[in-house]
């Protein structure tokens, strides 16, 4: 008899099934009750969009507006520093031989992926308050840069890893310099799995709730944390409608992030 | 005439692993000079260090005198056809080609003129345009020829570059790399581990094995008169036979074969006892049983151009001879009884 394929196991489609209801009705029943018209959270009073009104131009708009911005800058800036950090990290692994540490260094930089959150969250806290570093803005920043360097290192260094040696030798031979080399032609190859690990960073950082909610400090707020604020007060529909869009960006950009890595695949 | 690289008593170690024994070996100016051996032999390693790929762990590399061993490759006058050519695949052919003329500092009107001749020269001038990727691997290869010689390097490396096309355009591309080699003047240092190549294109062939120089001459020399047992059979077919060494006279000795006949041929050594002799299968005849040396056949294996024969000396000794597969030719049953004769230079005594 022929191996059976895992589909065919007994009980394989109503425990798949289960899992994905478990995972995703969630989201499905706050994505269709942010178009609720209903004030309350749990009637169906019909199709709006009164509640994305309120999100911009409601009592609580200039908070989430204010914390919008934060998590916006603060997620620009950690990518873009942690992915020009990541991108150095990965060339170090993988173009510079053998050195001593190296596997020690391959897990240093991916540990705040195994490392429970809440334990680097409370580090971190008591780090800044050890060394007498004001809590806001910056401390976010820093926390995020930290976090978000294995997220943009996967991508990259899978990237790098596929581009043969070869190429930046025949730049060499054709009397480029090591900066020539680097700006010329493997960056641009390694373009695809850079922006797709910029992408990652900025999704990580844009949702990050839990470090930020330690590190912030008083009266500083990011989308996340502020959501979390309104929410102590009660659910309202315009929660609904603010995390239907978070929602909405992250799934852009993880998209984003998985087409350009493909693309750039296919093309070598 | 002028010596283009003279690599002197080049050492590299990885490790504790030593990839080249003190290597030195000469290629003169406007020559086309192979590194020939089978993989894990050291020649890419020493192109590689010609090109600045690889440190030179010990010894001294001269461009024209110029010692070029400590230098960073893009400060070295050389140029490298890769073997999977490496062509940068986000820039078009033009500008692959154009590469090394801007990083020279050429501008930009120059720069188009001179990869527009280069291209011309390999015929792909209406491939300018195109990706890397949309060429076929046989034009990828003209491509990365016209870069590598675009900025007009003192010497031109290729790294085994014709290994990854098909037959019928490998053989094509030698008579036009070796006609190009010859129009253009500049030296080319060639790697291949296919000796049918080497012996093609090649004015002298550098014969390598396990970092070691074996022998370096003309493909005639290394063919006909090869030094060691290892050369022997690594270039072309041969049949390498166990002989007692009767007697060594300047550069004849008598050796006697298996079968107890004796005969006299060229050799590579001087030490009298036990040594092998090449003996070409091309250059065996068969003819009729008293003549020469008494064999049997014991099989022919038809290859198309020739006829491969394989006998059994009297004593048992297997040999295989080449026939042509002329219009008017008696091919031997098996298990007929004939005699051999070796042709003028047949066999050679070789050193261990």
């Amino acid at each position: 008899m022929a191996l059976r394929s895992v589909r065919h196991y007994p009980g394989f489609f109503s425990i798949a099934m289960l899992c994905l209801i478990i995972l995703y009705a969630p989201l499905i029943v706050v994505m269709v009750y942010s178009f609720n018209d209903s004030p309350s959270i749990t009637n169906w009073g019909g199709l709006s969009l009164r509640w994305y009104f309120d999100v911009f131009t409601g009592p609580e708009a200039p908070r989430f507006r204010a914390a919008a911005w934060n998590s916006l800058t603060i997620a620009v800036l950690a990518a873009t520093i942690a992915t020009a950090i990541a991108t150095a990290a990965a060339l170090a692994m993988l173009r510079a031989g053998k050195f001593k540490g190296r596997s020690l260094t391959f897990a240093l930089i991916n540990l705040p992926l195994m490392v429970p959150e809440i334990v680097i969250a409370v580090a971190t806290l008591i780090f800044f308050t050890m060394i007498g570093f004001t809590t806001g803005y910056l401390t976010i920043l820093i926390a995020h840069i930290t976090f978000c360097i294995p997220f943009a290192y996967l991508p990259i260094a899978a990237r790098l890893q596929g581009i043969d040696g070869s190429y930046e030798a025949a730049a060499r031979d054709l009397y480029a310099t090591r900066a020539q080399s680097f700006f010329l032609v493997l960056l641009p190859l390694m373009a695809p799995g850079v922006i797709s690990g910029y992408l990652l960073a900025f999704i990580i950082s844009l949702d990050d709730f839990i470090i930020t909610n330690f590190v912030k400090g008083a009266g500083m707020e990011t989308l996340p944390t502020a959501i979390f604020g309104s929410v102590k007060q009660g659910i309202k529909p315009n929660i609904m409608a603010i995390s239907t869009l978070m929602l909405g960006v992250s799934i852009l950009f993880v998209t984003l992030s998985y087409l350009i890595n493909r693309k750039g695949r296919q093309s070598p | 005439m002028q010596t283009a690289i003279d690599i002197r008593t080049v050492t590299k170690t990885y490790g504790t692993f030593t990839a080249l024994h003190g290597v030195s070996l000469s290629i003169m100016d406007n020559e086309f000079f192979t590194l020939l051996g089978p993989s894990g032999c050291g020649k890419t390693t020493l192109l590689r260090m010609i090109a600045g790929f690889e440190d030179v762990t010990k010894g001294d590399i001269l461009l024209f005198g110029q010692n070029i061993a400590a230098l960073d490759p893009n400060l070295r006058p050389v140029n490298t056809v890769f073997q999977q050519y490496a062509l940068f695949p986000h820039m078009s052919v033009i500008d692959n080609v154009a590469f090394g003329l801007k990083m020279k500092g050429f501008d930009l009107p120059t720069r188009r003129k001179r990869a527009g001749e280069m291209l011309d020269m390999v015929h792909l001038s209406s491939f300018a345009d195109r990706l890397p990727a949309q060429l076929s691997g046989g034009q990828q290869q003209r491509v990365a020829l016209a870069r590598a010689l675009a900025p007009q390097p003192k010497v031109l490396l290729l790294d085994e570059p014709l290994s990854a096309l098909d037959l019928k355009l490998r053989q094509a591309m030698r008579m036009e790399l070796k006609q190009l080699q010859q129009d253009t003047g500049i030296t080319f240092i060639f790697v291949t581990h296919d000796q049918e190549e080497a012996l093609t294109m090649s004015n002298r062939i550098a014969v390598m094995s396990a970092g070691h120089v074996q022998q370096i001459g003309t493909p005639r020399d290394i063919y006909e008169s090869p030094v060691n047992r290892f050369v022997a059979d690594f270039i072309g077919e041969t049949n390498l036979l166990e002989v007692e060494v009767a007697s060594i006279t300047g550069d004849l000795a008598q050796v006697i074969l298996p079968g107890g006949h004796s005969i006299t041929c060229s050799t590579a050594t001087h030490d009298p006892g036990r040594h092998h002799l090449s003996i070409r299968p091309e250059r065996l005849t068969l003819g009729p049983v008293g003549t020469g040396l008494e064999a049997t056949v014991d099989q022919v294996i038809y290859l198309g151009t020739d006829l491969q024969v394989l006998v059994r000396l009297d004593g048992g000794t297997p040999l295989q001879i080449r026939i042509q597969n002329a219009a008017r030719i008696e091919v031997p049953e098996p298990g007929t009884r004939i005699g051999l004769q070796l042709e003028e230079g047949a066999a050679r005594l070789l050193a261990d």
